[in-house]
């Protein structure tokens, strides 16, 4: 019962993971570029919600809705102010640039007076309640974490796979310049997967506000991530949600098995070993020039 | 408008290219040594630490920016040094020999770093030294018989041959002549078949490898080095601080360091000192800023980050060559006063090359 209860957080901390994951592997696929401001992009994401629900006073459905739609132009737009003007340049410069980014939104978060340098609440109408399942003790924002996660994934599974935008997507990530002469206009799909990825970070920030609190900070929680994104290899969807699993499973026994410390650090060493073994990850595509 | 003619092979690898240089550089090394008395106690530890930046910068550097293997988790080193130091000098072991064993320390866990980094590249040696970064700075807070814990740690003030070099200006000049003595280092590393090595690994992997360069050799070598000087810079901070703990060497800490670099310039020594005198800079022209603010921005305490976010960006985007590039546009500019065109320092735009293909 220990074991599935362990199980259990390790999964929906692991959904998190594995969705700011998600939105690294959605960029890196798209334009081969890494972000660092993966995690403030949840963070802000929260924010957005808890700012709709306790300063607008709205429900917490049309908050949400809100904060995933202007995290999505926020996305966008900052693909086309900032990151578009060096495209071209070395893959350096850009990671540089995104923890810019990451300092940047942090540092406006924590100058709104009064609210930016303390921790809310995310008054989530599913909050504190709990199931329980035999002995397991089901907590209902775990379960809205795992069952969120999982509608997400549907999502964008069918959105790559049938939708016309999906495949374009597909295409310029292969190949940018076969996409260009195709017809594909690549430079506005790159903005919008920096949308979608924005926004895939919201939804992270809203699930994992009822458990974290929101705060200037939750974005560090965003380096943990990137353990997450190579387990399952950089350029693979499916494996980032699968490196988030396997992460935050990592992360939970760690905690609960191995002395004091070994928590935080038990993705680190985990993707240690994962870049010694295996370093395209565990669904990494496999791509060899030829000379 | 000087004009160099070369006329042997000797001339390209120089250290000082003609008289200007030998005496802009003499008037520099002038200026410090006299600088204890020109200048007040504060801006003499601010100068103090802008060397020993300065060291680990450099470091970074021929890790960075002329080997092209980024570290984002640098800070490891420094703290490895640090560390090495505060124990070592406080079991009453002579200050030389714990500085060199604080040198000698780091390099060995760069090169540990080195052996699993040596498969990986680009974005994934990031994500590796990132975590190498965590996990030191996890085993500085627990390993708590030999570093303290979370508690910290204290370091004696420095002894050399019987005279304490905790006083301000003793330890500036140990600063200083250890900052010479490194720069003079890598200058020298950098004109050697080693250092063109270096150069040309970063410029690409693969036509490097087919010149007949071992790649893991040299990678592992320069991780080394580079571990070498954030060592030695950190047995300075350690020294000059008095006090370390486990988050001073954090993921900030790293980030910072890249900062400096990055700002500095890529790929130059000079950037090395000028991104250190930048970090050091920055913080007191925020504070002197912020009394021209409106007390609503002034006094929030997310400006700092804010400004270093901007200031970030509109160097990558508008500098990228970072403040040593920005001095070589106003010292060409100068050379060619009334001739000066302006798409002299035009980038090329250029696709990158896939980083999958590999």
């Amino acid at each position: 019962m220990q074991i599935l209860q362990l199980l259990l957080s390790g999964i929906a901390q692991g959904c998190i993971y594995g969705l700011i994951a998600l939105g690294f592997v959605l960029i890196y696929k798209a334009t081969e570029t890494v972000s660092f401001a993966q995690g403030d992009l949840m963070m802000l994401g929260a924010f957005g919600a808890f700012a709709g629900m306790s300063l607008f006073g709205m429900p917490f459905w049309l908050a949400a809705v809100l904060a995933l739609v202007a995290m999505a132009a926020f996305g966008v737009l900052l693909e086309l102010v900032v990151i578009r003007p060096i495209l071209g340049q070395p893959q350096f410069s850009i990671v540089m640039l995104t923890i810019g980014i990451a300092y940047v939104a942090r540092g406006l978060i924590t100058m709104v007076p009064g609210i930016g340098t303390d921790t809310h609440t995310l008054a989530v109408p599913y909050k504190d309640q709990i199931w329980k399942v035999g002995e397991l003790v089901v907590n209902l924002e775990q379960l809205a974490i795992i069952i969120a996660t999982a509608v997400l994934c549907g999502l964008l599974f069918a959105m790559f796979r049938y939708s016309k935008l999906g495949i374009a997507m597909q295409a310029s990530s292969q190949n940018q310049l076969a996409a260009y002469y195709m017809g594909i206009p690549v430079k506005r799909l790159n903005g919008l997967v920096w949308g979608l990825a924005a926004a895939v970070a919201a939804i992270a920030g809203m699930l994992l506000a009822p458990i974290t609190f929101v705060h200037a900070n939750m974005g560090f929680i965003g380096l943990k991530a990137f353990p997450a994104a190579v387990v399952g290899g950089f350029g693979s969807l499916p494996g980032a949600i699968v490196g988030g699993l396997v992460i935050g499973i990592v992360e939970s026994f760690a905690g609960f098995y191995l002395p004091d410390g070994f928590k935080d650090t038990a993705p680190y060493i985990a993707v240690l070993l994962m870049l010694m073994i295996k370093p395209n990850g565990l669904f990494g595509e496999k791509l060899r020039k030829k000379v | 408008m000087r004009f160099i003619f070369k006329t042997s092979y000797d001339q390209d690898i120089r250290l000082a290219r003609h008289g200007g240089h030998m005496f802009w550089y003499g008037l520099l090394v002038a200026f410090l040594i006299v600088a204890p008395w020109a200048i007040d106690e504060y801006w003499l530890a601010q100068l103090t630490f802008v060397l020993i930046y300065g060291i680990v910068g450099l470091g970074l550097m021929l890790l960075a920016g002329f080997t092209g293997q980024f570290s984002i988790g640098h800070a490891a080193f420094l703290g490895a040094g640090a560390y090495t130091q505060g124990v070592l000098t406080n079991m009453g072991i002579p200050f030389p020999i714990a500085l060199l064993a604080a040198a000698a320390l780091s390099a060995v866990v760069g090169v540990v770093v080195a052996l699993p980094a040596l498969r990986v590249k680009g974005i994934y040696l990031g994500i590796a030294t990132l975590s190498f970064g965590f996990i030191v700075e996890e085993v500085f807070a627990r390993w708590e018989s030999v570093t303290g814990g979370n508690a910290g740690l204290h370091v004696k003030s420095p002894q050399l041959f019987g005279w304490s070099l905790g006083s301000g200006e003793g330890f500036y000049f140990l600063c200083l002549v250890v900052a010479v003595l490194s720069t003079l280092g890598i200058l020298n590393l950098l004109r050697s078949p080693t250092g063109r090595a270096f150069v040309a690994i970063r410029d690409s992997e693969i036509s490097a490898q087919s010149m007949g360069i071992h790649l893991a050799r040299y990678k592992t070598m320069s991780f080394a080095i580079s571990a070498a000087l954030a060592g030695l810079g950190g047995a300075l901070y350690a020294h000059k601080l008095s006090f370390i703990s486990p988050d001073q060497f954090n993921i900030l800490q790293s980030i910072d360091l890249l900062l400096m670099v990055v700002i500095g310039g890529l790929g130059s020594v000079h950037g090395a000192f000028l991104g250190a005198i930048f970090l050091i800079a920055m913080p007191q022209l925020i504070s002197m800023g912020k009394d021209w603010l409106p007390a609503v921005i002034g006094q929030a305490p997310g400006l700092q980050g804010l400004v270093y976010g901007l200031v970030l960006i509109a160097f990558v985007l508008f500098e990228p060559l970072g403040l040593y590039g920005r001095w070589l546009k106003i010292r060409t500019w100068l050379q060619l006063f009334p001739f000066y065109r302006k798409g002299l320092f035009k980038r090329q735009k250029s696709f990158t090359k896939s980083d999958r293909l590999r």
